[in-house]
């Protein structure tokens, strides 16, 4: 099995704070595999998940240690700790996406959010354009629903589908690994399943690592689970087996529900 | 790295060194004139000058006679302002006639000050034959309803509905709820509001010069030209000796500490009601 | 019955508003209708004299050299302060450090709030003179003026803009970064898209004090009914001419002076109209 990324010995502190907020954690994320992080409020998967793009680096001052490792296809890997430059970390935040827990539409037209990555990557061509911009939509299962309304504003979308255009925006970049970050917690029922669909058959194309707090969520879409606790990361495993029969007492707690 | 991306880096790089460059420029100058205050209000300001008139080579004259000027211009603009700003959050709210109203009391805060002074020269003082305290007086309180209307429309929207609904439900009036609970609630953001609208007109000058205009003397009778700190600054900077000048700068170190340290303890009020 | 008394009350002070705004129109044009009766509009507005006639009686008066010096001066104070009030405010939200932000942006705060005098003495004394020793010319002069007021509103637009600006949600900026936007990336496009009412809301506001600011002016511009032919000569503005010249008017001068101040009025109640109509529509 291919790996996508490597976590090794991580720490993390935000700026200004004493104590890290990760303390030494080690997991693997498997290519064109579904990773969920699953743990209790404030035990650091967002935290997590945000290193592995370095969107911390936005603000000044956060501390990382360790090795984050990611891998290309071919199997070369690069520690993304030790980026220091811009254009390094334009080119990481190209490789991996992330979608928040709020969508996050611009105030443009749904061509033009679409667009925008493409853009900034240095695509001006109009009719690789609108291929790209076509191939993001459908593939983020939207296109049915906006092909008629392309130029219009972004905002005017429902909940579920500014989503889903969050999604085909990351995906119009062709990345390798895609961050969800609690994707669904604001949405419908609904619009959850389209959602949850859409991770699932994103699969093929892209790695990706999903925070859930929902438990049937996890269970749903993942194939490998990650169970952190007070900024450790207490389990990794298969999803099947992290559900079904935990190692840690811990793990097994959170998962029946008798805390978190 | 291809040329795209080189070109990308090398403009954001250029436009952010642009804006601290252009932050750095504008600060330069603020602090130059803060400093050049400083440097002459403490070269400038003596015991005496609060102690004598204007005629004396004094500001005494002129500081109690702004204040009262702005102070009575408080007593006419703020009751005003806040009951237009309590009918346009509380009864008229999103209907035709209270956006127009808002609108033009938008239009009312642009409107130049010297204008205002024009104005209130045609129906206070023409009419009346002179220059008087009143006329100045009313003139600032013309600058101050706008801005008390503003922030009395926006501190009364952030009280929370339920509120004013809990009140009717106990059965108190309309006029009860909004008297004894809605203003009670925004009471920290009027008065807040309140000060800074005293500390804007307490600095102008444009609309006094032809409605109060200015007396060398020190009184307290509105129905004479009344003494003013702002039209004698203007007054003494452009006399050619050194001593009008240093009074003009002692008069401006005054009057901006004056305004300042309304602002801070505006702010101040503020943080502790956000800090509780 | 108090109830409804309050209720006329509160209804009358919001009418107040208007009775004032209509006041001011009705009254300046009262005054003014003589000069408006003598000279017209159109010649009113391209006449450069302004001469009183023999004993104080009459004379021909024309708003051209004012009306263009308000204009030229509010246009470089604009062309002045726009760069550098959006630099400051971008600096305050996406460069400074966090231990930065606030000193300077409470500095800003209060030199919004200094009296406009106080920039016209600055100006006079020092700023004025820098200028004629960097550029020649006179020390009052129209580059004086724009410059000085560009200086007065700098401050002000600036905290508007910051404000703004600070409204833009984190993650709104973060999904740019994500994928991967320069941070200049992320203020062109999406910080000032989001706040875009606000940001114009600062620049119309700043404009309209530019436009009817007497005192910072006063002390700079010179004062002299002149066309300034180049930017280092003194002229005057609207606001500049009534309040030199009002008080000591004769009969028909003051009409003309009260027509100024009804197309001073004008230009600033046109200005703001037209930017609230086009730019800030549906704010509250
Ligand atoms: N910007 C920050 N500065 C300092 N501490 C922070 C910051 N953001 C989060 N923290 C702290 O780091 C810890 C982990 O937060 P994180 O957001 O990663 O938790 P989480 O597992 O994603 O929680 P949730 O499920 O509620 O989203 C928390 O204790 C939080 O208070
Ligand atoms: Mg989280």
């Amino acid at each position: 099995m291919n790996l996508a990324m490597e976590t090794k010995e991580f720490y993390f502190t935000y700026a200004g704070a004493e104590a890290p907020t990760l303390k030494g954690i080690d997991m693997p994320i498997y290519a064109n595999k579904v990773t969920a992080l699953i743990g209790p409020s404030g035990c650091g998967k967002s935290t997590l998940l945000r290193s592995w793009n370095r969107i911390h680096d936005v603000y000044p001052g956060n501390r990382y240690e360790g090795e984050i490792l990611l891998y290309d296809k071919e199997g070369n890997e690069e520690n993304i700790l030790s980026y220091s430059k811009e254009d390094e970390l334009i080119r990481l935040r190209q490789r991996v996406g992330m979608i928040f827990q709020k969508p996050t539409p611009f105030p443009m037209s749904i061509y033009d959010n679409i667009a925008y990555g493409l853009r900034l990557a240095g695509i001006k061509n109009r009719s690789e354009l609108d291929g790209r911009v076509e191939k993001a939509l459908k593939g983020a299962a939207i296109w049915n629903e906006v092909k008629d309304r392309l130029k219009q504003s972004a905002m005017g979308l429902s909940g579920g589908q500014q989503q889903r255009l969050c999604i085909a925006r990351a995906v119009a970049l062709k990345p390798e690994l895609l961050l969800f970050d609690e994707p669904t917690s604001a949405l419908d029922p609904i619009s959850t399943g389209a959602i949850e669909e859409l991770v699932t058959e994103l699969k093929e194309e892209v790695t990706i690592a999903i925070v859930t707090h929902n438990m049937q969520q996890a269970s749903r879409v993942s194939d490998y689970t990650a169970f952190m606790y007070l900024g450790d990361l207490i389990e990794f495993g298969k999803t099947e087996k992290i559900f079904v029969n935990p190692k840690e007492k811990l793990t097994e707690e959170y998962i029946t529900g008798r805390f978190g | 790295m291809n040329a795209t991306q080189r070109r990308r880096l090398l403009l954001n790089r250029a436009i952010l060194i642009l804006s601290t460059v252009a932050a750095v420029i504008g600060l330069v100058f603020l602090f130059w004139i803060l400093t050049t205050l400083l440097i002459k209000g403490l070269d400038s300001i003596h015991w005496r000058i609060f102690t004598h008139d204007l005629v004396e080579k004094g500001l005494r004259n002129l500081i109690v006679g702004q204040m009262i000027l702005a102070g009575v211009a408080s007593l006419i603009g703020v009751p005003l302002g806040l009951l237009a700003g309590i009918y346009l959050r509380e009864y008229g709210l999103n209907s035709a006639f209270a956006r127009f109203i808002r609108n033009l009391s938008d239009v009312m805060m642009s409107a130049p000050s010297i204008v205002i002074g024009v104005f209130i020269y045609g129906i206070l003082v023409a009419p009346v034959g002179g220059f008087n305290g009143w006329a100045g007086s009313v003139a600032l309180a013309i600058m101050m309803i706008p801005i008390v209307v503003s922030t009395t429309d926006s501190m009364l929207s952030l009280v929370p509905q339920e509120l004013r609904e809990a009140g009717i439900a106990l059965g108190a009036s309309k006029a009860q709820v909004i008297l004894t609970i809605v203003l009670k609630a925004a009471k920290i953001g009027l008065v807040t509001g309140i000060l800074l609208a005293f500390a804007r007109v307490v600095g102008e000058t444009a609309p006094l010069l032809f409605t109060s205009a200015n007396n060398d003397y020190f009184t307290l009778n509105m129905n004479q030209q009344f003494p003013s700190l702002t039209v004698s600054i203007y007054q003494l900077a452009t006399f050619p000796d050194k001593p009008s000048q240093d009074l003009a700068w002692a008069g401006s170190v005054i009057l901006t500490a004056l305004v300042l340290l309304i602002n801070l303890t505006t702010r101040y009020i503020f943080r502790k009601r956000k800090s509780k | 019955m108090f109830n409804r008394l309050f209720r006329l009350s509160s209804y009358t002070a919001a009418l107040l508003v208007l009775v004032i705004l209509a006041g001011i129109f009705g009254v300046l044009y009262y005054y003014a209708r003589d000069a408006i009766h003598d000279f017209g509009f159109w010649h009113f507005i391209t006449t450069s004299t302004w001469e009183v006639g023999e004993d104080d009686e009459g004379g021909v008066f024309g708003g051209l050299i004012p009306i263009l010096g308000t204009l030229f001066s509010t246009g470089i104070a604009m062309l002045f302060a726009v760069p550098i009030a959006m630099g400051i405010a971008v600096f305050l939200t996406e460069i400074a450090t966090e231990k930065l932000k606030a000193p300077v942006g409470i500095a800003i705060e209060l030199l919004a709030a200094i009296p406009s005098i106080i920039y016209g003495m600055w100006g006079l004394f020092y700023f004025g003179p820098m200028l004629q020793r960097l550029f020649g010319g006179q020390s009052n002069s129209l580059l004086t003026a724009g410059l000085v007021l560009g200086i007065m509103v700098i401050p002000f637009m600036a905290a508007i803009s910051r404000d703004a600006i600070n409204t833009t949600p984190a993650v709104l900026k973060e999904s740019a970064y994500a994928m991967g936007a320069t941070r200049f990336e992320v203020v062109k496009d999406v910080i000032f898209p989001y706040a875009k009412r606000g940001i114009i809301g600062s620049m119309v506001l700043s404009l309209g004090r530019a436009l009817g600011e007497t005192m910072a002016v006063a002390f700079v511009i010179g004062g002299v009914f002149r066309f300034p032919h180049s930017l280092t000569q003194p002229t005057i503005s609207i606001p500049v001419l009534l309040a030199n010249n009002f008080a000591e008017a004769g009969d028909l001068e003051l009409s003309a002076m009260f027509y100024m101040a009804l197309i001073l009025f004008g230009i600033s109640f046109i200005t703001i109209t037209i930017a609230k109509f086009f730019f800030l529509k549906d704010q509250k």
